[in-house]
């Protein structure tokens, strides 16, 4: 296998990877080991592994974790209720056990006739014990079904994506079979450039001053929740729907003021009277 | 290939591992990336560093090793095989690579080796060994030890020092103070959800799955019940020389309240004597009894100083030392009783763990809870976390 035959991903039209982030990317292609994806909310984590699979024409297959998930679910359940009510009924399909034998994303994933993208979503929403329950199975690329005695292999090993939003530290064992990349946040020249591939006619002036706006923002002291990429992104569509000229969101001198349509950008009650508030005593200190 | 930077990592305390290592090493086969310093540092980091906290040391220890390793040539000693691959597919053409096929590679590297040593012999040393714009395959004028950019990239004219100097992940180290962002990460470890005792009770879920694998015979299945069982006790020094500490406290506190469903807190002030107050405003008026939290909680009970330990001597080791209240008792009678009733205690410090030996009744205060004292950064708190969830 060589470089000019594997795929290559190099960023999308609709997504900005830095280089540092592509090169993640591209290691975990190439060696086809798992990536795992840490960064703040709304920095595009996820968005990354639909960005790949589209880009790179691969099918995406997507498990969102949650608190209650367990492992095994990812590869198989066995529905041994409705086995049940069959057995009651008397249906003829009781007798073979593999009806009842649920596939789970990891399966859907291996059994794809062509190299997949596989999406973890929030591991870290799991109970501790669930990235350790996979490592055999993302290592080997195979695991075995107990209840029909069949073992399932990877026809191609997906490029498998982990998302983890750092609620949970992660076992060292899985860390080490992992390429690790963190997205931080973006700064005002790359956040201008993510801006520009989503809102390609947005006026210059306009963008500039709804950027400043917003890093001035995310600046404040004390906010719980910073307003982030996707939130920024919003409140410019919200921006352009609502024609705001660019004027409405200057100020002569840097201090802070209310913005329009300022609630898609702070999205929590008391951080939106702790933004009036700071407002509110600029004004009266000037 | 690469030890020397993997031991210097280690060196720095990294845990980095050697299956990680040989990641590296296969992902440099792979051919991956340019020949260039800036991607290499990249790709080193997204194969052994596993956490943003420790970014922030791994630029340093990059920086540093790169730094050392210009200094001193030989520069073939440093430079990986592969990067000269790479560079010779991008600057032959097509025809000449498929006579060099059939030369082969390895050949070709011994050729090139050689030539490398024997230039290292012409130019004593210098810095041109791979001169730049003859007919050689393997000149170039990028070899200068400041980037050991063998072509580079084509859009690069970015200084190789770059990506780390910044050092833009000093924010996220473990080993400085914390806020609030990566706290409640460390006091989860303290909720230990515990299945104990002989409560039991009837698990549903298994009892139906059960049941439906027996065909349709009952099969009950029970589990202990799961309760979280830990109680925090939590005592804060306010006021004196805490005061300057006081709101990166009170982010520690406001994150430990939401982790558990039990838990006390009490304020001190510099060292804990027969009494201790739960509102600052109403300190003289509401008094606890410390000899009362001792009777009341069991000794399961996990205890929680936040305090610099920075007074005189006196004020712990005399009665009648304390600065505003007339105590009986030493104020180190208090601790180790307070220590001896509940064996999962620590002690969590502000002051940075640096300082402490300068400072007399911190060495006091460490000695009496059995050297159980951890600094307020990301680190300390984890370090507390395990020794309280040890207790002993």
């Amino acid at each position: 296998m060589t470089a000019a035959t594997k795929p290559r991903f190099a960023g999308t039209a609709t997504y900005v990877a830095g280089d540092d982030l592509r090169l993640a990317v591209n290691a975990a292609l190439t060696l086809q080991r798992p990536l795992l994806i840490k960064g703040e909310p709304g920095t595009g984590k996820t968005m990354l592994a639909e960005e790949v699979a589209r880009v790179l024409d691969m099918p995406l297959f997507a498990w969102h974790v949650k608190s209650t998930t367990k492992a095994q679910q990812g590869l198989y359940e066995y529905d041994a209720v409705s086995r049940l009510r069959d057995s009651q009924l008397g249906e003829a399909r009781v007798a073979d056990i593999g009806n009842y034998i649920l596939r789970g994303v990891l399966w859907q994933a291996f059994e794809s006739p062509q190299p997949a993208v596989l999406l973890i979503d929030e591991i870290d929403k799991a109970d501790v014990e669930f990235p350790n329950d996979l490592l055999r199975e993302l290592d080997r690329m195979e695991f075995s079904v107990y209840e029909t005695r069949q073992t399932v292999r990877a026809l191609h090993r997906p490029l498998v994506v982990i998302t983890s939003n750092n609620e949970k530290d992660l076992p060292d064992a899985f860390l080490r079979r992992c390429f690790f990349h963190y997205i931080r946040f973006p700064d005002p020249v790359a956040m201008q450039a993510i801006v520009d591939v989503h809102f390609p006619g947005l006026r210059a002036e306009l963008l500039r001053n709804a950027l400043d706006t917003f890093f001035a923002i995310r600046e404040l002291p004390g906010l719980k929740k910073k307003p982030s990429t996707s939130e920024l992104l919003d409140w410019l569509r919200l921006l352009v729907a609502e024609q705001i000229p660019p004027e409405a969101l200057h100020t002569r001198d840097a201090e802070i003021f209310v913005p329009p349509l300022h609630g898609a950008l702070l999205k929590n009650e008391q951080d939106l009277q702790l933004f009036e508030r700071l407002v509110e005593m600029n004004r009266r200190n000037r | 290939m690469l030890v020397d930077f993997f031991l210097h990592l280690r060196a720095a305390q990294l845990p980095v591992s050697i299956t990680e290592l040989l990641t590296l090493l296969e992902a440099l086969q792979g051919e991956l990336i340019a020949p260039s310093l800036d991607e290499f540092y990249f790709l080193a980091r997204t194969c052994l560093i596993k956490d943003e906290s420790r970014f922030d040391r791994y630029d340093r220890a990059f920086g540093q090793y790169v730094r050392g390793a210009m200094a001193q040539a030989p520069l073939q000693a440093q430079l990986p095989e592969e990067w000269f691959r790479e560079h010779l597919r991008r600057t032959l053409g097509p025809e000449d690579l498929a006579r060099l096929e059939k030369l082969g590679w390895n050949r070709l590297f011994e050729e090139l080796k050689k030539r490398l040593e024997e230039q290292d012999g012409a130019h004593h040393g210098g810095n041109k060994w791979i001169g730049s714009g003859g007919t050689s395959p393997f000149g170039h004028g990028g070899a200068h030890p400041e980037g050991i950019r063998i072509g580079g990239p084509p859009q690069g004219n970015r200084g190789a020092v770059r990506a780390w100097d910044k050092r833009a992940f000093r924010d996220y180290d473990d080993q400085v103070e914390i806020g609030t962002r990566n706290i409640q990460v460390a006091l989860r470890r303290l909720r230990r959800f515990s299945r104990e005792g002989s409560d039991l009770e009837l698990d549903l879920p298994d009892t139906i799955a059960s049941t439906a694998r027996n065909a349709g015979t009952l099969d009950l299945r029970l589990v202990p019940e799961r309760r979280n069982r830990v109680k925090v006790m939590l005592l804060l020094d306010v006021g004196g020389s805490m005061d300057a500490h006081v709101r990166v406290v009170e982010e520690l506190f406001s994150a430990a309240r939401a982790q558990f469903r039990q838990l006390q807190f009490y304020y001190f002030h510099n060292c804990v004597y027969d009494h201790v107050w739960r509102h600052n405003r109403r300190r003289h008026a509401e008094r606890f009894e410390t000899l009362d939290l001792i009777r009341r909680n069991r000794a399961e009970t996990r205890l929680i100083f936040v305090g610099d330990a920075t007074m005189s001597p006196y004020e712990i080791l005399q009665p009648w030392g304390s600065i505003e209240s007339g105590n009986e008792e030493p104020g180190a009678a208090w601790l180790q009783r307070l220590a001896g009733q509940f064996p999962h205690v620590a002690w969590i410090n502000p002051e940075p763990e640096g300082l402490w030996q300068y400072r007399q009744s911190i060495g006091i205060i460490r000695e009496l809870l059995g050297g159980k004292m951890y600094p307020l950064t990301l680190d300390g708190l984890t370090r507390a976390m395990r020794a309280l969830a040890r207790g002993h």
